[in-house]
């Protein structure tokens, strides 16, 4: 069993956060990314980076599991941030600069922006499916959608499909390994030779992998048709959404998160200007002691 | 058939004949037989002779080409009573990850309960109860993919009966499991049927799980080849042996020991044998 899968894998845990409602985390979600990315200041990102260890901390979670979401998309990330550090053309002199590569001092912030700004959405994301079973958020989801429901779109069977790609995620991740090693123990090697030669050696995981996934859900549709699915309006539904009053506390917990980052947009620069005032001063009176 | 009879027979087929292809040979060919309520049948025969068949068929998840099925005195080969069979005969597959929609324990048990329209307070309820059956209630709120494949196969059997079916069918269920996994799931069926007075149909390759059947069917290309108490079944180890099954370990154990000299009659359970030989052991000396 694969262990750092821990993206899209529920936390069992009991928590204010873990009880909070689906809907209330998704929005809540889209909001912090919203002000991940209208945040422009130092402080903001700080505030944002504070609100999710908050929340972290409130959800009960070990903060490894985490950081650990982080590790599929880590060399994704940090690609992107040394392409930026390269090549951000910045005003003034260059800090280093070689052969086509320049670095400037924006550069680097917006570098340091960008990633931390990547790494929070990741890992926020990763929390909203840690703290939320994956039926959970499919009703969020089904419930937010449902207005949809009267162009005709299909809510209900969206939201199944759905929750039931995420439970065959690690059957199918099992599944992999499995395969792969088969195919290692028949000599195959997917470690050496060139970019082609790797992705021609993916070939015989893919088909048997694709083939095993076609019986699983041949074999689940039957299962799902012998437990009296038919997707007709009887249809009950044992977990209902409920406001409560924790989703009253994250509503303003949001507000209070989204005004300081647009304050810290605002008067940032003006905050940073009179902490170095102040710094100085203090270095000042030290220096006269 | 008098209306008496009609109401205590589970599933009755009559004359059915199936085939999956216009040009294929019948997977099931002119089989006729009867389950009471609260029986415990086992249908055994070896791979391909149309065991699954026969319980697909009778949930309507395939349609008969010919004769006729009624679960209790309703016709599956009715659309309009698909619903009400499917309600009153629930299946348990053999791969108990491919039959679970959620990767939630009481989600997944919730899923059949749902479909049906039962109302929410109800649902609550009906899990409970479901997994207190099963002896999972510890794990209502645990991930599927964290438990072994018998706690799986046991939460897959908690999902069927929590829409509360008076028939439980078992197709292969514990061919995925270990021993240990085979006897929980066994010890469940064995109380749900004695207990909750369930018909219960058994698919099985193991002899030992067809002996603690009240009624065993032997399936042979499709046809019906012996029927009876599993004792009767289990006595004519040449004629099952034509059908390509054995004997239960203990049966083959007696066989052997008949061969090499011991006087000892035909026994099937443990402790039969146990006795036996400790009889024989005693008189000896
Ligand atoms: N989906 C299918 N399409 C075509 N033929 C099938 C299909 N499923 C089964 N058959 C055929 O129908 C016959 C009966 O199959 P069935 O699955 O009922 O056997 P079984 O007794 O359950 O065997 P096993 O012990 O292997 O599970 C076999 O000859 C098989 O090849
Ligand atoms: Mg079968």
């Amino acid at each position: 069993m694969r262990k750092d899968v821990a993206f899209g894998q529920y936390y069992p845990v009991d928590s204010f956060v873990h009880r909070t409602d689906p809907r209330t985390k998704l929005l809540f979600l889209i909001a912090y990314i919203v002000a991940l990315f209208c945040c422009k200041t130092g402080w903001g990102m700080a505030l944002c980076a504070l609100g999710l260890l908050t929340v972290i901390l409130l959800a009960k979670l070990p903060l490894k599991l985490v950081v650990r979401s982080v590790r599929g998309v880590v060399f994704l990330l940090v690609f992107t941030g040394i392409l930026n550090l390269f090549f951000y053309r910045g005003e003034g002199e260059a800090l280093i600069s070689w052969k086509f590569i320049h670095i400037y001092k924006e550069g680097i912030f917006y570098t340091i922006y960008l990633m931390s700004r990547l790494f929070l959405l990741v890992m926020s994301s990763a929390v909203l499916t840690l703290t939320t079973t994956p039926i959970a958020l499919t009703d969020g989801l089904e419930s937010l959608l449902t207005p949809l429901k009267y162009i005709r779109f299909p809510v209900h069977e969206l939201a199944l499909i759905m929750s039931i790609a995420l439970r065959f995620i690690p059957t199918l991740m099992d599944e992999t390994e499995r395969i792969i090693n088969a195919q290692k123990a028949r000599g195959a090697d997917f470690e050496s030779g060139n970019v082609f030669k790797r992705i021609k050696a993916i070939i015989p995981i893919l088909i048997p992998l694709l083939i095993s996934a076609f019986r699983r859900a041949e074999e689940l549709g039957d299962a799902m048709d012998a437990r009296c699915y038919s997707g007709s309006s009887i249809r009950t539904k044992y977990k209902k959404l409920r406001f409560t009053y924790r989703d009253v506390c994250a509503f303003f917990f949001m507000a209070i998160l989204m005004t300081g980052v647009f304050l810290f947009n605002s008067y940032g620069a003006a905050l940073s200007a009179l902490c170095v005032q102040g710094w100085n001063a203090l270095l000042g009176l030290f220096g006269a002691v | 058939m008098d209306m008496q009879e009609t109401e205590s027979v589970a599933v009755r087929f009559e004359n059915v004949k199936f085939k999956y292809d216009q040009n294929s040979r019948y997977a099931l060919n002119n089989v006729s037989f009867s389950v009471k309520e609260g029986e415990f049948v086992a249908l055994i025969g070896h791979n391909g002779s149309g065991k699954s068949t026969t319980a697909r068929l009778i949930n309507g998840l395939l349609e008969a080409t010919s004769g006729k099925i009624t679960v209790f005195g309703k016709d599956v080969s009715d659309k309009k009573n698909l619903f009400e069979v499917r309600k009153s005969a629930g299946i348990v597959f053999q791969n108990p990850d491919n039959q679970m929609v959620s990767s939630i324990v009481e989600d997944d048990v919730a899923f059949g309960p749902e479909n049906i329209g039962v109302p929410r307070e109800e649902i609550g309820e009906r899990i409970e109860w479901a997994l207190s059956v099963v002896g999972m209630t510890a794990y209502r709120n645990s991930s599927p993919a964290r438990l072994s494949g018998g706690q799986k196969q046991r939460i897959a059997i908690a999902g069927v009966l929590a829409i509360k079916p008076k028939i439980l069918i078992l197709d292969e269920s514990t061919a995925m499991l270990d021993p240990k996994g085979r006897k929980e799931i066994m010890d469940v069926v064995l109380r749900l049927n004695k207990e909750e007075k369930m018909t219960v149909i058994m698919i099985t390759h193991f002899m030992e799980e067809a002996l603690l059947a009240d009624r065993t069917v032997v399936l042979n290309r499709g046809k019906i080849v012996l029927e009876g108490e599993p004792q009767d079944i289990f006595k004519n180890s040449e004629l099952l042996e034509t059908y390509n099954l054995s004997l239960p370990g203990i049966g083959y154990i007696c066989k052997q020991l008949q061969k090499n000299g011991m006087a000892i009659r035909d026994c099937l359970y443990p402790e039969e044998l146990a006795e036996e030989i400790a009889s024989l052991l005693q008189e000896e000396s």
